[in-house]
């Protein structure tokens, strides 16, 4: 395999948009190839990441309209990932593996979501079509749901009381915002503190509102070049040094919902690759679409013993200045959660941070640094650790 | 292949009051609900099995923020049944109000109500539901 870099990064402001999800990508994708000192002919595939396009827009098939607003060339073939909230992750980790391989030297990959625009029941109903349709999404179980009920077996299995799992969930809450004020392009660019969090209103027991992230407008996308023709484009490529991906079926079958199974396949792939361990990750962006989620993910990695995570923002030990920081960015919680931008965001932080220029929410001397989306279910994971 | 147990005789099963699922003949493990192959040796040699209706509660939550078409709150929960395997369903008769963490461990019995069916799906359906024993 051939080594492969990040060049230029972007994404749009998170929030609630007016923006299309074609002008959203289009904002992104064109602030990354010029970021790259390229041109858009200059591309030659884009791996383009949208969930939910036929819901918010009455739109599928959106590649190749993206395309042309990108004034992609026609002989560049532009393709859709969709892999739940892990889409642009796996867009890039597929770019990553065509350039690796040698079929591209350039290649676009990101994402757009516009789902503010369906008003939350219709959110809620279509986010739940990434269950198991026949057994899961039947009983009306909906994406707060399966984080409450791992939050429950959390507390279970490792007898941590209920309310003193909540106070330490709120806390990665407060954590996010906390380093999401730092974030211009967050949706939430406000701190909160724990009350904030444990006065909110019950979305699934035990998740009340300020536990799970928002439904937001965005879009992100990154260019994925041969590292040496990166060197030659600019001063900062920043490189992939390993990468995972993993599959996990309906929950029901994965029954201990305390472990991602597919979190600890991806992630033993993309060390190895990378010839790295936990100790040697500086920072990192990881899937916190609920706060438990944050917790489980941290355990995933080998950052803590399984069962020990859980109070990690409380000690500060994830904040900014901390042993290990986790989600500068602010995380889905604040930063936002576009599901089919994100992967494209959370790389768009780690490249800035790995170039130092993430301003006052930089990680002092950041040199490796992970990337985790988790899709569905715990159904897909996608790992990407960068280096400078 | 053949699919020796499908979403829709499944579904008549519950229709029936019977628990449809598939006995491995190869490992003895009862797959429920069903799928192409055992759960625990991936062996397609199964048979049709009618499980004993009984299980012990994993997990739970209380949906308060409905999908649309839907009408909070309600439980969603997941069990083991006695044969082994784990399932997502119900818990009934149990004001959502009261449910809290004494409900994981406890023991519950088997059965399915109707769901009403949306834009999205062929029809109203079975679901599995939970009841406290
Ligand atoms: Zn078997």
């Amino acid at each position: 395999m051939r080594q492969v870099a990040i060049l230029g990064v972007a994404m749009t402001k998170f929030g609630v948009s007016e923006k299309t999800n074609l002008e959203m990508f289009a904002e992104a994708g064109l602030e990354a190839i010029a970021q790259s000192n390229l041109e858009p002919k200059d591309m030659e595939a884009l791996y383009f990441g949208n969930c939910l396009g036929d819901f918010e827009e009455g739109q599928m098939h959106m590649a190749p309209f993206a395309h042309a607003e990108l004034g992609l060339p026609v002989s560049v073939p532009a393709t859709r990932f969709e892999s739940a909230c892990a889409t642009a992750t796996v867009a890039i980790r597929h770019a990553a593996l065509l350039v690796g391989a040698g079929v591209y030297d350039m290649v676009l990959a990101g994402g757009t979501e516009r789902a503010c625009a369906m008003g939350t029941p219709l959110a809620t109903r279509t986010f739940a079509m990434g269950h198991h349709a026949q057994y899961e999404s039947t009983a009306g179980l909906t994406f707060p749901g399966v984080f409450a009920m791992a939050a429950h077996m959390y507390s279970e299995k490792y007898d941590v009381p209920l309310k003193e799992l909540k106070q330490n969930m709120a806390e990665v809450a407060v954590k996010n915002h906390y380093h999401g004020a730092m974030n211009p392009k967050a949706h939430f660019q406000k701190e909160i503190d724990v009350n904030t969090v444990l006065d909110g209103m019950m979305v699934a027991d035990p998740l009340q509102l300020f536990d799970c992230c928002p439904f937001s407008d965005g879009a992100a996308a990154v260019v994925v070049a041969e590292a040496g023709k990166a060197r030659e484009l600019v001063n900062k490529p920043v490189y992939i040094a390993g990468m995972g991906q993993a599959s996990g079926g309906p929950l029901y079958l994965q029954k201990d919902l305390s472990r991602v199974m597919a979190r600890e396949a991806s992630i033993a792939q993309a060390y190895k690759e990378a010839g790295v361990g936990p100790d040697d990750i500086d920072v990192v962006e990881l899937h916190d679409c609920f706060t438990i989620a944050e917790i489980l993910a941290l355990e995933s990695f080998g950052f803590y013993e399984f069962g020990k995570a859980y109070d990690a923002a409380t000690k500060r030990e994830t904040y900014l200045g901390g042993k290990l920081v986790v989600n500068p960015s602010g995380g889905l919680k604040a930063k936002g959660h576009p599901i089919g931008a994100t992967g494209a965001a959370q790389v768009t932080e780690i490249v800035e941070q790995l170039r130092e220029e993430s301003g006052p929410r930089q990680v002092e001397g950041a040199r490796v640094g992970l990337v985790d989306t988790l899709g569905g279910d715990f159904g897909t994971i996608c790992n990407i650790i960068l280096r400078s | 292949m053949d699919y020796k147990l499908t979403y829709d005789q499944f579904q008549q099963g519950l229709e029936r009051g019977e628990l449809l699922g598939l006995k491995c003949n190869t490992c003895n493990s009862v797959t429920f609900p069903p799928m192409t192959r055992c759960r625990e040796c991936n062996g397609t040699d199964l048979k049709i099995t009618e499980i004993a209706g009984e299980g012990t509660m994993r997990t739970f939550t209380v949906i308060r923020v409905a999908p649309e078409g839907m009408t909070a709150p309600y439980i969603v929960a997941m069990a083991e049944i006695d044969e082994g395997a784990w399932v997502m369903g119900n818990l009934v008769d149990l004001n959502p109000d009261d449910a809290d963490m004494n409900l994981i461990g406890k023991r519950v019995t088997l059965g399915s109500h109707v769901v009403k069916g949306d834009t999205y799906s062929h029809g109203d359906f079975r679901v599995i539901t939970f009841s406290l024993i």
